[in-house]
């Protein structure tokens, strides 16, 4: 057990802010760790102290895992606090901070490389009885192909360390495997450290709903769930909580089979289990663990009235869980729309650039998490998450209108943003009986002819975190 | 101390009550301003003022920091005045936005293409990478690469001129 007095935030935008928030409530001294670029961000403002990394660019910074860890020696901290994406599933930076006697904040190593590794994950759910889609690891083009014609086409090509939707690449047919194995090798490379791919086979139409784990490394419990399926590449766009129109008894399963797989695992911390649902079948697939804080988490927060954050910091002191299973109280409903810095007129073209104005909605219900003011700059080395409004209401339809009435509010000048594509999407005929799959955005998006250049020289892939 | 969404609520119930349909606050350390709309509906803006509190260095044997609107990269950014225009016959590759330019679809493979080599409009000449998505950027006409104008890993402004092509007749 140990009190933590004093944390390096080893991340930045939103995130960072959200961490911050929490350390304050907790009387916790912050440390944020900034790139050049960063340095007179928002959450640079609001920390106690800040402590350079390095360049902006992230591979000499936020993913240096030595500059990391010296900067949280030189700031003399308890503990790291990885935030999501950079090093938050990073083993090393686990097994270095061990070393270095400094808590980090998330799982054991062993528990990053098991379920880090996708390879590994499948094999972990498969052995806590969870239902996976065939594949299995590439070594090789030929290989590969001979996969394929196991599986059956189409086949998903994912990242062995990806993750968050980030490096996955669907392919349609035998001709276009080559090139984009060579292509995903490339960014998996440059994304994680590790080139290694492996393909399954790729449900074209499924919902994605994930499940909220809080484990203390004896016992596991669940915060319930999340649909995630409004999705474009791969990338959520709108998250909420609880998934709406799940029979009860598939909710129940989801639920029990993440359970199953962290208990399998022994797992510390907060984590996500990500599934696959096939709702004509009522059938789902285990996808993936994000053994961190997501993207998403407010929604759950929101109905469960819980700090996430709080009891990262919680079981990273080296408590056991202070929630019990029965006592954990789902009520209302929440919903999340990322506004990202995107032209989605223009196939989602970045827009990085200076904040000119940052005006958001406020009241009962709303919580807009961000790390704009009027005077930031969005800096084209990270991701384009501006910020994520959140809404609650006593039931779906309340959180609804809350939010197209919140988003009508959402002033960001000085950059594009998708602000606009929420309030058509939400208001949308499928958005509002609740429910859609993850191809629903790209229907959209073709029905409104936007955001797919027919001839255009853009074709952007890769990915950030979800 | 610093303004938090709690905060921000308790001041909003405070103002409901009372006749005012905005509300500008500015303390050494931030600036609020709160608008209500016709239907009572409520808008922040919230500016934290403070300078960031920079400690010393980490003891990186990094060197001096960087301007912050600069990358990590080769060479200083390329801006899309720097170059001499184009000859005639001679067809622009630019930028379509600002990044980093990548000449290979990976570290240590060979790259796309080098002056000489033959393209059609829709072979990849180069990578940007901009907000950590990679954006193909390709010949958009028939030729011969005749210049690259950039080093790889260098940062570029949106509509630099990256690479010049002599067109097919």
């Amino acid at each position: 057990m140990a009190l933590l007095r004093r944390i390096l935030i080893a991340n930045r935008g939103e995130i960072a802010v959200r961490i911050l928030r929490t350390c304050r409530l907790l009387g916790i001294e912050t440390v944020l760790a900034v790139s050049d670029a960063d340095r007179d961000s928002l959450p640079a403002r609001l920390a106690d102290a800040v402590i350079r990394l390095g360049p902006a660019a992230p591979a000499a910074s936020y993913l240096d895992i030595d500059a990391v860890v010296r900067a949280a020696i030189a700031a003399r901290v308890d503990a790291i606090h990885p935030g999501y994406g950079f090093l938050s599933e990073n083993p090393r930076l686990a097994t270095v901070c061990d070393a270095a006697g400094i808590i980090f904040i998330g799982p054991t190593a062993g528990q990053l490389e098991a379920v880090g590794d996708k390879v590994s994950a499948r094999r972990h759910a498969t052995a806590a009885g969870l239902p996976v889609l065939p594949g299995g690891e590439v070594t090789g083009e030929q290989q590969a192909i001979d996969l394929a014609a196991r599986t059956g086409w189409p086949v998903l090509v994912k990242a062995v360390s990806g993750g968050g939707g980030r490096g996955l690449r669907p392919v349609r047919e035998p001709a276009g495997l080559a090139e984009t194995l060579s292509v995903a090798m490339a960014e998996a490379g440059a994304a994680f450290g590790d080139e290694r791919v492996y393909l399954e086979r790729y449900v074209t139409s499924g919902r994605h709903v994930e499940v909220q784990l809080l484990g203390d490394g004896q016992r596991v419990i669940h915060l319930g769930d999340r649909d995630c399926s409004v999705q474009r590449r791969y990338q959520k766009l709108v998250e909420e909580a609880p998934a709406p129109l799940l029979a009860p008894q598939l909710r129940a399963q989801l639920r029990q089979a993440a359970v199953a797989l962290g208990e399998h695992l022994r797992y510390r911390g907060l984590g996500t289990v990500e599934f696959l649902v096939d709702c004509e079948r009522d059938a789902f697939y285990f996808l993936e663990v994000n053994a961190r804080i997501q993207v998403e988490h407010p929604v759950t927060e929101a109905i469960s009235g819980l700090d996430l954050v709080a009891e990262q910091i919680w079981i990273a002191e080296g408590n056991s869980l202070r929630i019990q299973q029965g006592s954990v109280e789902l009520t209302g409903h929440a919903i999340e729309c990322r506004i990202n810095a995107e032209d989605w007129t223009d196939s989602f073209r970045p827009s990085p650039g200076l904040i000119t104005v940052a005006e958001f909605p406020a009241g009962p219900g709303i919580r807009v998490d961000t790390h704009i003011q009027a005077g930031s700059q969005v800096p084209p080395w990270y991701d384009s998450l501006l910020a994520k409004l959140i809404v609650s209401g006593r039931d779906r339809p309340e959180a609804l209108a809350r939010m197209q009435a919140a988003l009508g509010r959402c002033q960001i000048g000085g950059v594009a943003t998708t602000i606009a594509m929420h309030a058509q999407l939400l208001g949308t005929e499928a958005f509002t009986r609740g429910g859609p799959d993850t191809g629903y955005l790209d229907q959209f998006l073709r029905r409104r002819g936007t955001g797919h250049q027919a001839a255009g020289r853009l074709s952007a892939t890769g990915g950030r975190h979800g | 101390m610093d303004l938090t969404n709690e905060d921000v609520q308790d001041i909003l119930h405070v103002l409901d009550s009372l006749p005012f349909g905005e509300l500008s606050l500015e303390t050494a350390r931030f600036r609020l301003s709160l608008r209500r709309a016709g239907n009572g509906d409520w808008t922040q803006a919230l500016e934290i003022l403070v300078p960031p509190a920079l400690a010393a260095d980490a003891g990186a044997p990094a060197g001096p920091a960087e301007p912050a609107s600069s990358g990590g990269a080769a060479a200083g950014p390329r801006r899309p005045a720097a170059v001499s225009p184009a000859g005639a016959g001679l067809t622009d590759v630019r930028a379509p936005l600002l990044g980093t330019f990548y000449r290979a679809p990976r570290p240590g493979a060979p790259p796309f293409v080098a002056v000489g080599s033959l393209v059609r409009p829709d072979t990849v000449v180069c990578i940007i990478e901009t907000m950590k998505l990679m954006n193909s950027v390709t010949a958009g006409v028939s030729g011969t690469v005749t210049e690259i104008l950039l080093a790889n890993a260098q940062f570029a402004e949106q509509d630099t001129v990256l690479m010049r092509i002599r067109a097919d007749r």
